[in-house]
């Protein structure tokens, strides 16, 4: 989608979000927005409330003040499943397929979010069924073309190799339509060639239109593919701004990345 | 190592490939075929397969009971992840409510008593669901234990349901044709003499008839056709709601809650449907029983040991295939029959081919494909690693 064209609406706002877990506090007056079309990378050291974020924005857990906007909606007592049917959509940290239904059934379960087709329409297999299960159908083999696991189809998900696992959460959770897919920690355990072809998938799914949050530790892949950056320590936000900014930035540097990649070579 | 161990599901699923190749003629053949030796089961008496000291036909009616029991209970179970074990109750309120609005309380014909009696066991499904089904894994076993033995309890103490005694007289199925006259008449649109076996050779048996489409208290062959039509038609909505977006949802709520709730899946709905889905079949069981042969229920027909075989039906048959539940439901209401010569050893014998199974078969006599793919998958890795530690040194 064009993007570039008019300034961009903001389509995920966290305002001023806390939470604390009895006595730690998780995350600490937390700010900031994801604009539409873009691919927004969220970092920082281990226990810097990365997964906590993105778990509040999820719904997952309910912050203790401060709120969550999406797209307009305060995501607040709102079940999980219908955050997703707002469209947003997640991956997860540690991979959670569905492991004994196969890679296509996992995309399609992604791709029944929106679907009306009620228990009757199934049993009667009306036209609305059939209609939905056509365009999810096709929908899903499209899905597994962009990440590049087709040929693995009728595989169960557990029989597939780990990083094909993480191509197929992708996969499923774009199939729920989303405006925002968020991303956890989708490159751990790769190599790095895997790591440039998930990047290369990446570019691909923001060019598909969709908004991308990335939480990632890999520095070289956060820096190569997001167009901003925001960064957590202890919980509270210490910068935002583009790869380069935060690149240059000491408080970024002194927080983690001197730390960490002298970890990793 | 064992080389048993899959040629069950193998050969099952090379039946299956094989039967999905053929040109669509041949398979409607197939199914006739299929489906006449099913219906004329109770009246081929198989050698061997038939029960000697106990009316062959009655213990088809009761295997396709337990079929259809195992069929619905494989919803929850098999495709839901949801342990019940209360099964029973469902099938007591079915029965129990055909019996108060045909008989006690009433005096409906039974087509449409039976409506009712599956919407009022769906409604119960729904009241004992509705509460235990937001909270996970055990509380609901526990749950659906207590409302079994509940219903049992409560219908052994209320007057109005009989209480201790039962109810009786339970009317039949209205059935078309001429009524049955005992003794001689079985009445119907016309009778079918069954076969007799002398060693090997068969003949017509043209004093035990059966009436086709009458139902009278002397032939259980009339009410085995009614519930085997009843099990079939069960079964094709069976496979078009699991082929579905329906069938998809529960698979995923199995699997990983949390996961499918992210993904748009409204789990606690689907939870919910499948359980009063499964309770709806179970009381469409419980019905027919009522008002089967005997017309008679009182409250020791509902045990606990009742509920305990349902979900043995459902694991031993390979929890989540529907063959595998129909399977698994026939076996264990057959098994008990067919050893009834062992006279007080038959629930011993019993007891030992259910084990033997357990251990010969711990994922079921027909799991569901998928299983039997991720088995084969790491059955072939297994090999791998083990080949390539045993034959290095040789090398």
């Amino acid at each position: 989608m064009s993007e570039n064209a008019t300034p961009r609406k903001a389509l995920l706002e966290v305002d001023d979000v806390t939470i604390r877990f009895g006595g730690l506090t998780a995350l600490d007056s937390v700010s900031f927005d994801i604009k539409e079309g873009e691919i927004l990378g969220l970092i920082g050291p281990n226990g810097a409330g990365k997964t906590t974020c993105f778990n509040v924005m999820t719904g997952v857990y309910q912050a203790t003040s401060g709120h969550v906007r999406f797209d307009g909606t305060v995501l607040r007592k709102l079940k999980r499943h219908k955050i997703t049917k707002l469209g947003m959509a997640r991956t997860f940290q540690n991979i959670r397929l569905f492991k004994s239904m196969t890679v296509l059934d996992n995309v399609m379960v992604g791709a029944d979010a929106h679907s009306k087709v009620s228990f009757f329409d199934a049993l009667f297999r009306t036209p609305r069924h059939r209609r939905t299960e056509a365009e999810a159908l096709a929908r899903a083999k499209d899905l597994l073309k962009i990440v590049g696991i087709t040929a693995r189809h009728d595989e169960l998900a557990a029989n597939l190799s780990y990083g094909d696992q993480r191509r197929l959460e992708i996969a499923r959770a774009m199939a729920t339509g989303p405006k925002l897919l968020c991303l956890d920690e989708p490159a751990a355990g790769f190599n790095p060639a895997e790591k440039q072809r998930l990047m290369q998938l990446i570019r691909r799914v923001r060019d598909e239109g969709y908004t991308v949050l990335l939480i990632e530790h890999d520095m070289r892949l956060v820096m190569g593919v997001t167009d901003r950056i925001v960064v957590l320590e202890f919980g509270k936000k210490i910068a935002e701004g583009t790869p380069a900014e935060i690149r240059d930035n000491p408080a970024v540097i002194a927080a983690y990345l001197g730390v960490d990649e002298d970890d990793a070579s | 190592m064992m080389a048993g161990m899959g040629s069950i599901s193998a050969r099952w699923d090379r039946v299956v490939d094989r039967y999905n190749a053929q040109p669509k003629i041949v398979k409607i053949l197939w199914v006739t075929l299929l489906l006449v030796i099913a219906y004329a089961m109770p009246l081929l008496r198989p050698p061997i397969i038939t029960t000697n000291s106990i009316d062959f036909g009655t213990v088809m009616f009761r295997v396709i009971a337990f079929a259809l029991v195992a069929l619905g209970l494989n919803i929850v179970i098999g495709y839901a992840g949801l342990l019940d074990l209360g099964y029973v109750g469902f099938y007591a309120v079915g029965a129990y409510t055909t019996a108060v609005l045909t008989v006690e309380h009433g005096s409906w014909p039974f087509f449409l008593a039976l409506p009712l009696a599956i919407v009022v066991t769906m409604i119960s499904g729904v009241i004992l669901g509705a509460p235990t089904l937001r909270v996970r894994g055990d509380y609901l076993a526990i749950v659906t234990l207590g409302f079994g033995e509940i219903i049992r309890i409560s219908v052994n103490n209320i007057e109005w349901v009989g209480a201790a005694a039962g109810i009786k007289n339970i009317p039949h199925p209205t059935g078309i044709g001429a009524k049955p006259e005992p003794p001689f008449k079985q009445g119907g649109l016309f009778e079918i003499p069954r076969l007799e076996w002398n060693g090997l050779v068969p003949s017509f048996d043209t004093e035990h008839k059966s009436a086709f489409l009458a139902f009278g208290s002397r032939d259980a062959v009339p009410y085995y056709w009614l519930i085997l039509t009843v099990l079939i038609l069960v079964l094709i909505g069976d496979r078009l709601v699991k082929a579905s977006r329906v069938g998809r949802a529960w698979e995923a709520t199995r699997e990983d809650e949390d996961a499918a709730e992210l993904m748009g899946v409204p789990t606690f709905k689907y939870k919910l449907m499948a359980f009063a889905l499964g309770a709806s079949i179970g009381g469409l069981s419980g019905s027919f029983y009522a008002s089967s042969q005997a017309g008679y229920i009182n409250p020791q027909s509902f045990p606990l040991l009742l509920s305990m075989l349902f979900v043995a039906a459902v694991i031993v048959g390979g929890s989540g295939n529907r063959w595998g539940a129909i399977a698994g439901g026939a076996l264990v209401a057959y098994l008990p029959e067919r050893f009834r010569d062992f006279a007080d050893y038959r629930l011993l014998v019993f007891g030992l081919a259910l084990t033997v199974l357990a251990v010969w078969r711990p994922e079921g006599l027909l799991p569901p494909r998928q299983t039997r793919r991720a088995k084969a998958a790491e059955a072939e890795i297994d090999a791998l690693e083990e080949g390539d530690l045993e034959e290095t040194p040789n090398v």
